[in-house]
């Protein structure tokens, strides 16, 4: 009785990160190669609403899925090409996109407000599923669930173990060196702020087509800041990026747990639902804060660098900012 | 003149193509754009009454941009301004319920305890930068759940009307504590005083201080001016509290000017909205009016599509947004251009 309490619990942590976990993993992506994509609140929202407006008139969950990666890739374009081309502060075009695409889903998503429509259909894995414990937490999903966990392994694989996965890092750490070495620096920022736009995407669909089905005022607020903060949290490491994502949605479920527990009553709902992603930014602040700077002081050196890699990742030395390539 | 006349047409491209875009987007949802258009305009516009709601809107806009004029120049984006709106509101909402004093004296202390209560909440904002060393966007964002968590056990705790908590807010405060209308209007003529003054403030210290000049300097290059002996940790923190003074001003004012009473939406955008109006400006608090006006007609005019024509008015959002998206793509243009001209010069010559 309990460990199956424990085992759902879990499986259902796993099937609620989806969207945080694709989405991180997607601005993880973009930013190795220097550019934030700071439009993930935006883009997960106008994307969960066009996903799930294409697959509601077409009655295809797949075609809803590609075009919500269609309008992430494309937000991110807009922002490739307004600070790589145009050279325009990443930052602020990325928060006034924000701004622009959660005002578009609200107005283009009114016709489909709370509307019952289709969804991804649950397909556990033959043979992985009847695997004790992990089975279970791990296999027993549907699609967009297993690409959340399969985009985790690709990123990390993609940027640590092949050849163009070391280039990507390359363009992010030392744009120079990079561009000294013959590597088209503007190209290759292009592509992949564009690849991680379309995980953003696939974040969206998984809202409205897998965890909170539909569409409906504010339906996806916050996550996408969430997502961005997390990335630092996780180090620009995919590893460490989804153990963030997990234990965020470990709070969440604690959260909702707690919400249930009758000395709670009294505490608004709003209170629950907003604690964790105040507690994720607190959380941030206190790992970077110069109070761990102070405690890691007091440890022997040698523990104390080890430590410091193992808790804190370093940004890419060329995140954020333009490189001229001429 | 000719340049002259061509740095105002290059002016009305932006808005143009957010005109467009607009349109297209009303296309695909099949309504007539220039009905919507023309129904935004009437009812910002169309009464006294809603011509005195558009000044009343601009209010916390102008507020929100000028305070945001002051940490944009210093470099930062104070993206907390939502969260320094709520505490304003909260701290004087505590004088209204507690001092219950004449007119007066009642709404001066609730004006100082507004900028007292953003201002310290933007200080927060400033140290979590200084010394949390996380980029200000987070702290911020961090600092506006904590507010608005802290707005909403406050109405449903010790705030609580007799008759059971709701998110409609607290008890209406006394009457002393109310900003007065101008006659019917919804507009309280003082806001709009206090506002001028703190535009007018906001230009002198930015324009003729040595303090303006020292946040640019930190605002264009953070290590040089520190080097050159511009200290800029106490710096940067006057800027963050001098912009969550004006926002807890804005707070203060909408508690009692708008809605009377402490509702857990109290920020409703506004610090998000203000933003805006600051990027559009270009940091420049002499702009920041004009503009805010141009956003509060919208916002003030939008929900009638939702009277008349069954559209969502977050249309409005859509118009406002995509003129700042546009200003920037347009300048990055012009810039690119201007960068090939000269490119294409000096390979001539």
């Amino acid at each position: 009785m309990e460990t199956n309490f424990l085992i759902q619990t879990l499986a259902s942590i796993v099937a609620a990160s989806t969207p945080v976990v694709l989405a991180s993993i997607g601005e993880t992506i973009s930013e190795k190669s220097g550019v934030i994509n700071l439009s993930l609140d935006g883009s997960i929202a106008l994307s969960a609403m066009t996903g799930f407006a294409v697959a509601f008139t077409t009655g295809s969950v797949t075609l809803g899925m590609l075009a919500a990666m269609a309008v992430g890739a494309l937000v991110a374009l807009i922002i490739a090409f307004a600070s790589i081309t145009l050279r325009q502060e990443q930052v602020a075009v990325g928060f006034v996109l924000t701004m622009l695409c959660i005002e578009l889903a609200d107005f283009l998503g009114n016709p489909f407000v709370r509307r019952p429509g289709p969804s991804v259909s649950h397909a556990p894995i033959p043979y992985l599923s009847d695997i004790p414990i992990l089975g279970p937490v791990l296999f027993n999903h549907n699609l967009i669930v297993y690409l959340s966990i399969l985009s985790v392994v690709l990123a990390w694989w993609w940027t640590h173990k092949t050849q163009p996965g070391l280039k990507l890092q390359g363009v992010g750490e030392r744009p120079e060196s990079a561009f000294a070495r013959g590597v088209n620096v503007h190209r290759l920022r292009f592509v992949y702020t564009v690849i991680g736009g379309a995980l953003v995407g696939l974040a969206g669909a998984s809202y409205s087509l897998s965890i909170k089905l539909g569409w409906s005022h504010r339906h996806t607020s916050g996550i996408g800041w969430i997502a961005l903060a997390i990335v630092i949290f996780g180090g620009w490491s995919p590893w460490r990026v989804a153990v963030g994502c997990y234990l965020f949605g470990l709070l969440k479920a604690l959260g909702s747990i707690l919400q249930r527990n009758s000395a709670f009553v009294n505490v608004p709902t709003q209170i629950f639902s907003s604690a964790p992603f105040a507690l994720m930014i607190f959380a941030l602040l206190l790992l970077n804060s110069e109070g761990v700077d102070r405690l890691l002081a007091l440890l022997p050196p040698r523990v104390a660098r080890q430590l410091d890699r193992a808790i804190r990742g370093r940004s890419p030395g060329g995140l954020g900012q333009s490189f001229i390539q001429e | 003149m000719r340049k002259k006349l061509m740095g105002v047409l290059w002016g009305l491209v932006p808005i143009l193509l957010a005109l467009l875009f607009t349109m297209v987007v009303l296309v695909i949802v099949g309504a007539s754009p220039l009905e919507a258009y023309r129904n935004i305009l009437l009812g910002a516009f169309e009464s006294p009454e809603k011509m005195a709601d558009v000044v009343a809107a601009c209010v916390p806009l102008i507020l929100c941009g000028v305070g945001m004029c002051v940490t944009f120049t210093a470099g930062q984006w104070n993206v907390g301004v939502e969260g320094q709106i709520i505490l304003g509101a909260i701290f004087a909402t505590w004088v209204a319920r507690n001092l219950l004093w004449p007119q007066v004296p009642v709404l001066t202390l609730m004006v100082l305890a507004g900028i007292l209560g953003g201002a310290l909440w933007g200080a927060v904002a400033g140290l979590l930068k200084v010394y949390g060393k996380v980029h200000e966007i987070f702290g911020g964002l961090g600092l506006n759940y904590l507010a608005q968590g802290l707005a909403i056990w406050l109405i449903f705790n010790p705030w609580k009307p007799a008759d059971g908590a709701t998110m409609s807010g607290t008890d209406p405060f006394p009457g002393p504590a109310w900003m007065p209308h101008f006659r019917h209007l919804r507009v309280a003529p003082l806001a709009v005083v206090l506002t001028l003054v703190a535009v007018v403030i906001a230009y002198f210290l930015l324009q003729g201080t040595r303090w303006g000049l020292e946040l640019k300097a930190m605002g264009k290059n953070f290590r040089s001016a520190f080097t050159l002996g511009v200290p800029s940790t106490s710096r940067l923190l006057i800027a963050f509290s001098t912009c969550g003074g004006l926002a807890g001003l804005a707070g203060a004012i909408r508690c009692s000017a708008r809605y009377g009473r402490m509702i857990p939406d109290i920020a409703g955008g506004q610090g998000y909205l203000g933003l805006l109006v600051a990027l559009l400006a270009g940091y420049r608090p002499q702009w920041v009016p004009l503009i805010a006006l141009f956003f509060a007609a919208v916002g003030v005019g939008s929900p009638r599509l939702e009277l008349n024509m069954q559209l969502d008015s977050s249309l409005g959002g859509v118009l406002r947004t995509s003129v700042v998206l546009a200003v920037m793509l347009v300048n990055g243009w012009r810039m690119l251009r201007a960068r090939q001209v000269r490119r294409a010069v000096e390979e001539a010559a």
